[in-house]
């Protein structure tokens, strides 16, 4: 963790920008399982129904070893390299 | 180290053991700051121990966390080791030198401070302390003294951290926490603090650096900056002078020409926003110019000289940041310009034979001022390597300056011209000619009857036919001159001894209408 001191007015709250949403999807994309009781199950119906709607899409199935803890970076690092959107199933 | 007398500051640490130790504790109380790798620490931690197993209260402190496991180790010690690893007792404490022994009262006034190991004064302390109870120890094994080493918490790199993050510390810009995964420098460059280039983290040890530049206290307010009419103080100023890559000596002239910028008579607000693209262009004159390695001679106006760069950019950075003055806000420049990112460079007083612009404008030759133009094109060059005679290449340049705006433009604007030396030589060859001088036969070459300037088929710039159709025949050949006033062509000597390319900077609206050229001494 870095700290920096605003050189701004301070008018504006400091926010992460969310990345552009795109108009199409294209390529490949991450389901990652937090690993919460039920979260496979969702993203489950979620493949299923995605391959339906998006047949040219690649689906990568991840799962983080326990949700307690921040993913690890191999995993983080794989899903990057691999993947062009990530959809989390964040709790139960 | 802090004053005898003077109360100790209150802490709570964790010992190497686990246990916390709170202080003051309203006993007498023996402080010592101790480093593993210091050898006289080493010295004086068997006869710490010696105390503690003589029930006197002993806080020892060390800097290090590896360095505390070691001792004990080492020392087999029962005494524990409070952990100061972020030095910020060490550094609340003032501690130069380990070891430091500080020996406070019950009420944690400072009663003793020693520093290193002066035997004698060690013997003495612990006489007084215990009293006639037998301290144990073997003083006639010990040296005479020793001196101490170094404490972590004045190591350079850290001691600027811990000032800052000090409670008393003079930062009070918003803290932002860049998160471990996140590129500090994209970070910056999606918070849109960036000019297109990369910036300089303005973490607080570097601002803290940066305020070192300038006696004014932090939180003085500089100016208001427009757009946004930000107060904005010497602290944030810090912040984009950082960021642009500015070393701590050039502040003062960063101060000054934000100070210039923010007058009503520069107008930084249509400066800044008007769709020409007008930009300040910084002249610094005086005493700092070489003191700060400012460029005045080969490249001046280009590349390669931080402190030329890295000033025109931080007030660039802070006009947008500060001011807000950001493109497609209330930046709305057509074209935008190289400027810009930064314009400023220095005067070559030296070379010159005329008084320097600075002097010009009623400061003294041994002031440093920065003076402001709002320019919107430039350096336009000159390039005139055949004229021989004085007044032949002063109507050449002329010729040149035609093009401020619009050839058939006429009294809208102003111009700052850089002589080049050659060119310099060559307007002095046939006798002296002043500044005043110049100007006059640059206006003189350019004037125009007023009918010269009527729009036509060729160009829709000039004056409409049906507001010349009002004026009289001697209205309309009455002459009008190029610029307003003789004083809105500014003069100054820069380049290098090679070349026969002066410069023109063009002017954006003139007078009170648009802006007006201000000057500033750099306090410093």
């Amino acid at each position: 963790m870095s700290t920096i001191l605003d050189p701004t007015d301070e008018r504006v709250p400091v926010a992460r920008q969310p990345t552009p949403r795109p108009m199409t999807i294209t390529g490949s994309v991450a389901l990652l399982d937090i690993s919460k009781p039920r979260g496979n199950i969702l993203l489950d119906q979620f493949e299923a129904r995605l391959k339906e709607r998006l047949p040219g899409v690649n689906f990568n199935r991840y799962a983080k070893p326990t949700f307690t803890k921040p993913a690890p970076d191999d995993l983080r690092q794989e899903i990057r390299a691999r993947n062009d959107y990530v959809i989390e199933a964040l709790a139960d | 180290m802090l004053p005898i007398k003077s109360q100790a500051p209150a802490f709570d640490l964790e010992s190497a053991q686990g246990a916390s130790h709170s202080f003051p504790s309203g006993q007498n109380t023996l402080i010592c700051f101790i480093k593993e790798d210091c050898p006289t620490c080493k010295l004086i931690v068997p006869i710490l121990e010696q105390l503690h197993q003589k029930q006197l209260l002993i806080l020892a402190i060390g800097q290090t966390k590896d360095g505390n496991d070691r001792l004990i180790k080492e020392f087999d010690l029962t005494m524990p080791i409070l952990d100061d690893s972020d030095l910020k007792v060490s550094f609340a404490y003032d501690i130069d030198t380990v070891p430091t022994l500080v020996k406070t009262l019950p009420s944690g006034n400072i009663e003793a401070q020693l520093i290193g190991f002066v035997k004698e004064e060690w013997q003495a302390l612990l006489d007084t302390e215990l009293a006639d109870l037998d301290d144990g120890i073997a003083w006639t094994t010990l040296p005479d003294w020793r001196p101490g080493c170094g404490s972590l918490s004045v190591d350079p790199i850290i001691a600027d951290r811990l000032r800052a993050e000090a409670e008393n510390s003079p930062l009070r810009a918003r803290k932002i926490e860049v998160a471990p995964a996140d590129d500090e420098f994209e970070f910056m460059f999606d918070q849109g603090f960036s000019d297109g280039l990369p910036l300089v983290p303005p973490t607080p040890e570097r601002v803290l650096r940066m305020l070192a530049g300038t006696s004014r206290e932090p939180q003085d307010i500089v100016a208001i900056l427009p757009p946004n009419l930000a107060q904005t103080t010497v602290e944030k100023v810090a912040i984009n002078a950082v960021m642009a890559g500015c070393k701590p000596d050039y502040l003062p002239v960063v101060i000054a020409a934000l100070e210039a910028a923010c007058t009503d008579e520069f107008n930084a607000h249509g400066v800044m926003s008007t769709t020409m693209g007008a930009s300040p262009v910084m002249v610094v004159n005086g005493p700092i110019r070489d003191r700060i390695g400012m460029n005045s001679t080969l490249g001046a106006l280009g590349q390669g000289n931080r402190a030329n760069a890295t000033i025109g950019r931080a007030v660039r950075l802070a006009l947008r940041n500060m001011g807000g003055a950001k493109p497609g806000g209330t930046e709305r420049s057509t074209l935008g310009n190289p400027m810009k990112f930064t314009m400023c460079f220095a005067e070559s007083e030296e070379r010159s034979t005329w008084e320097p612009l600075h002097v010009e404008r009623g400061f003294a030759a041994t002031d440093s001022v920065v003076t402001l133009f709002g320019m919107t094109s430039g350096p336009v060059l000159i390039v005139d390597q055949t004229s021989v005679a004085s007044e032949q290449l002063a109507s050449s340049m002329a010729m040149s300056l035609l093009s401020v705006h619009h050839p058939k433009s006429y009294m809208g604007s102003d111009t700052l011209l850089v002589v080049c030396p050659e060119h310099l030589d060559t307007l002095q060859r046939d006798g002296e000619m002043s500044k005043k001088q110049l100007r006059r036969l640059i206006q003189d070459s350019l004037a125009q009857p007023l009918k010269q300037l009527a729009q036509d088929e060729k160009s829709g710039v000039g004056i409409a036919a049906e507001t010349l159709a009002k004026m009289d025949a001697t209205r309309q050949n009455k002459l009008v001159t190029k610029f307003p006033r003789d004083e809105d062509i500014h003069i100054v000597v820069a380049g290098s001894d090679a070349g026969k390319f002066s410069g023109a900077f063009h002017g954006w609206a003139t007078g009170s209408i648009g802006t007006i050229s201000v000057s500033r001494k750099i306090e410093e």
